[in-house]
């Protein structure tokens, strides 16, 4: 370092093209950072809108066709545009070379154009929105989606079906990468585990995502066309619908769920500075969820009229795909033990997702018994259930991973102890907005209703209440984010002391990841070796 | 139904909480016991214990199968109505509930019932997808177009319960809302009697096979271009072709609007469709006249 500051990815070039164009993973995961914090705070803002509203029974605040709109969006702009590819294709993108100790992915250039078929997804979406938005639940249930409601339905589902390329694309890319340009001596078993889920992911981008673009492409052209698909006034079948529509949707939760896992492996082994508990296990739960996740999409539909027989199976198999979470939550508990344990914001919400996502799990048992879930079904219980999963679970690690990298990604520190706090306010507010949803779906409210009977107002003030301080809790790392890319300190290439590869090159990296090609001689998280005995930077690499 | 469903929900709250609670204690008890301290700046890495792993592996299988089992036994009987119960017609559609009782009283989004009495609950939509769910009752069942489901209950305290619809249906879903309006056997007797048209649903269906003209080919002693209807319910066809079918409600259904979906062996598919001719309500009424001439039969034969 003599004078001249060091080049690297962010500063070899300002310009707004070479962004644009740029084929750097790194870079990319920067478009897609904008781009999905973006959508998360157009969902988060329907999400505000839906808390006012029921604050009261009556629907005062807004009209019921508005409301309807309102969770529709949140739905749609959380899940496809927020969820979906938040940690894959942030993180994922980020990290996925630089954990194999690649230049890059294998296919740079589908990785831009990955990114831009998003974006054109994405903005057939907000027209949608823009031109008077849909008003159909994110699931799309024909024959109101097709046939009865009088909302943007196309348009939506046009950007569904447009971004779903991008999730095939970008699952594609990270197989190859993942089996082709691994580091010598990187072997399957020495990958982190984080690479293991975003590969099981992959999978699923692969064989779920076709269908529902598909599926959703058969409901616009049954508005369009008028074809007899799923209308039975028609001769087609309403219920075959949402048979197309979870297969791939069921899949699409443990899109959402297993970079989180793969996320929280990688939190717990560097604050506890401990190696994983059972490796092969959590390395191998991640592909038995993907394979039995497929299996279980029949339990959204215990009511819907399938056999009982249908029901039982999805039951059974239901239960089944819980072990491999449950594995996973143990080993992670148990990575815990004798670790050296720090509690900077990563490790908080890191072990925040722990408790989350095991009492989002535990519920999910509730309705995988099919005689409970007969009641709870379409309630509050449900969307309790699966905010647990998906907020408490895949934010929580989203989050934790961000503070993390943050260093790598900006070669800047955030500000520590407001981050804490930040996380603190997460999970305390985010546990006031879901958990009196349990008792309300309980006690017989269901989803969906603009309105609602008076008894159920204590619980849902209660929620509101919760959504407030959540809305604080995910404004403060925004902020605090922002002001250390210029104010923070500067990070150093491995501020946590962690093991793995991508903290073995400088921060932020340069654009082609390591100057010199690693050899992996270790396995992976092997806190009680020295860094030199687990990678060795041998070869000469090129710039 | 209820105390069942509520016994193995609060099991697994039980449950819940127990392994909620074990997990919470040991991040808790793991984190301050092994917090980073100087001199022990690394963790110690126990090698896996492949036993440890097999019994936590082993142990929720076990407990999930359980509650598989459980949860199993529960739903057989809340999908199979007893013999016996009161066959109530319900026709959804944006955004009320049409019922009709057997003798004839039409109810929206009201239904009159007995304590002490299963009451079934045979089901269809005219529109969209919704769903009938009181929640005093841990009932729910889908409303679906273009079929029949079906769903039971028994009121054991007199008393009104809220019916909800609980699949999205359009814009005023939340206010697809009615009431199960519980009374004793006798004031159930009374309700029955007041304001009744005095026309019951499978006589009403009657004078409709009779308006349609279905009396035409479907005489009773099956000697014209149709099969006899007499006793048909409950029964197995034999179908051209070979294959045979149950002729449940579903059947006669769709054999009024697609009559040549199922052709009955012996008979040529000349049937008109009624589709367009009859509604969803007219069709429960024409099933239950269809159904009442099976208890003729059946009592004509004692």
């Amino acid at each position: 370092m003599n004078g001249a500051p060091r080049e690297h990815y962010l500063n070899v070039d300002y310009g707004v093209r070479s962004w644009l164009f740029t084929t750097d993973h790194k870079r990319i995961a920067w478009l897609y950072l904008l781009s999905v914090t973006l959508f998360f705070f157009v969902g988060g803002f329907f999400a505000t809108l839906i808390r006012l509203e029921l604050m009261t029974p009556q629907g005062d605040l807004v009209q019921a066709e508005t409301y309807n709109k309102f969770f529709t969006m949140h739905g749609v702009t959380m899940i496809f545009f927020f969820l979906i590819p938040a940690i894959p294709a942030v993180l994922g993108n980020f990290l996925v070379p630089m954990m194999v100790g690649a230049r890059d992915l294998a296919f740079p250039r589908l990785n831009l154009a990955s990114w831009y078929i998003f974006i054109l997804g994405g903005l057939f979406t907000l027209a949608a929105a823009a031109a008077g938005g849909v008003d159909t639940g994110w699931t799309f249930y024909t024959p109101y989606s097709s046939i009865y409601s009088n909302t943007h339905v196309a348009l939506t589902v046009v950007g569904i079906f447009i971004t779903g390329f991008s999730s095939i694309l970008t699952g594609l890319n990270f197989i190859v990468t993942i089996h082709k340009m691994r580091a010598p001596g990187l072997t399957w078993f020495r990958l982190p585990l984080f690479i293991w889920a975003i590969y099981a992911t992959s999978i699923i981008f692969i064989l779920g995502t076709p269908v529902i673009a598909v599926t959703l492409l058969l409901v616009a052209l049954e508005r369009v066309f008028n074809l007899g698909i799923f209308d039975p006034a028609r001769g087609g079948d309403p219920v075959l619908f949402q048979h197309l529509f979870w297969f791939y949707s069921h899949p699409a939760v443990y899109i959402m769920v297993l970079p989180a896992m793969g996320v929280e492996s990688e939190l717990v082994t560097a604050f506890a500075r401990r190696r994983i508990f059972g490796y092969s296990f959590v390395a191998f739960s991640s592909v038995a969820i993907a394979v039995i996740g497929f299996l279980v999409w029949g339990h959204h539909m215990f009511v819907a009229g399938q056999s009982v027989h249908a029901g039982l199976i999805f039951s059974f198999l239901s239960f089944l795909v819980a072990i491999p979470s449950a594995i996973k939550v143990f080993n992670w508990t148990a990575t815990l033990h004798r670790g050296s344990i720090s509690y900077d914001a990563p490790m908080l919400y890191a072990l925040g997702f722990i408790g989350l996502f095991t009492i989002g799990g535990l519920t999910g048992l509730f309705l995988a018994s099919v005689g409970v879930d007969v009641h709870v079904h379409d309630t509050y219980f449900v969307i309790a259930h699966f905010h647990y999963i998906m907020v408490g679970g895949s934010v929580m690690a989203y989050l934790g991973g961000i503070h993390f990298w943050w260093p790598k990604m900006t070669g800047r520190t955030y500000p520590e102890p407001v981050a804490r706090i930040a996380a603190l306010v997460v999970f305390l507010g985010f546990n006031l907005t879901f958990f009196p949803q349990f008792v309300l779906g309980y006690l017989g409210m269901p989803r969906r209703y603009h309105a609602y009977p008076p008894e159920f107002q204590v619980l849902n003030v209660m929620s509101s209440a919760g959504a407030s301080i959540l809305a604080v809790g995910y404004l403060l790392p925004l902020i605090y984010l922002i002001w250390s890319l210029r104010y923070g300190r500067v990070a150093g290439r491995n501020p946590w002391g962690a093991w793995g590869l991508e903290w073995q090159t400088p921060s932020p990296p340069p654009t082609h990841n390591f100057d010199v090609v690693p050899r992996v001689v270790a396995e992976a998280y092997a806190y009680d070796k020295e860094p030199e005995e687990v990678y060795e930077f041998v070869s000469p690499g090129r710039a | 139904m209820a105390p069942r469903v509520d016994a193995l929900f609060y099991f697994l709250v039980a449950l819940s909480l127990f392994f909620g609670l074990l997990i919470a204690f040991l991040i808790v008890y793991f984190a301050v016991k092994y917090r980073r301290r100087p001199g022990r700046e690394r963790g110690v890495s126990t090698e896996a214990n492949v036993w440890l792993e097999i019994f936590w592996t082993a142990a929720p299988l076990g407990i999930t199968m359980v509650l598989f089992f459980w949860g199993a036994t529960i739903f057989f009987d809340q999908t199979r109505p007893p013999l016996g119960a009161i066959d109530i017609a319900v026709v959804g559609r944006q955004w009320m509930w049409k019922l009709q009782h057997p003798e004839g009283q039409r109810e929206i989004d009201e239904l009159h019932v007995p304590v002490g009495r299963p009451v079934k609950l045979t089901m269809t939509s005219e529109d969209v997808i919704h769903s009938f769910f009181v929640p005093a009752f841990r009932i729910k069942m889908d409303v679906i177009p273009g079929r029949y489901t079906t769903a039971w209950f028994e009121a054991t305290k007199e008393g009104e319960y809220r019916i909800l619809c609980s699949q999205y249906c359009g814009t005023q879903h939340a206010g697809m809302l009615g009431r199960v309006v519980a009374m004793t056997p006798t004031d159930y007797q009374q309700w029955l009697g007041g304001g009744a048209t005095g026309v019951s649903a499978a006589q009403a269906g009657q004078n409709l096979f009779l308006r349609l003209g279905c009396a035409t080919c479907h005489k009773p002693d099956g000697t014209s271009q149709g099969p006899s209807l007499a006793g048909l319910f409950g029964k197995t066809v034999k179908l051209q072709g070979g294959g045979t079918v149950v002729a449940d409600e579903g059947y006669i259904r769709e054999s009024i609007l697609d009559p040549h979906a199922k052709i009955v062996a012996g008979f040529q598919p000349v049937m008109p469709t009624f589709k367009g001719l009859v509604s969803e309500e007219g069709i429960l009424q024409l099933i239950a006249y269809i159904k009442s001439l099976g208890q003729q039969e059946r009592t004509a034969a004692k």
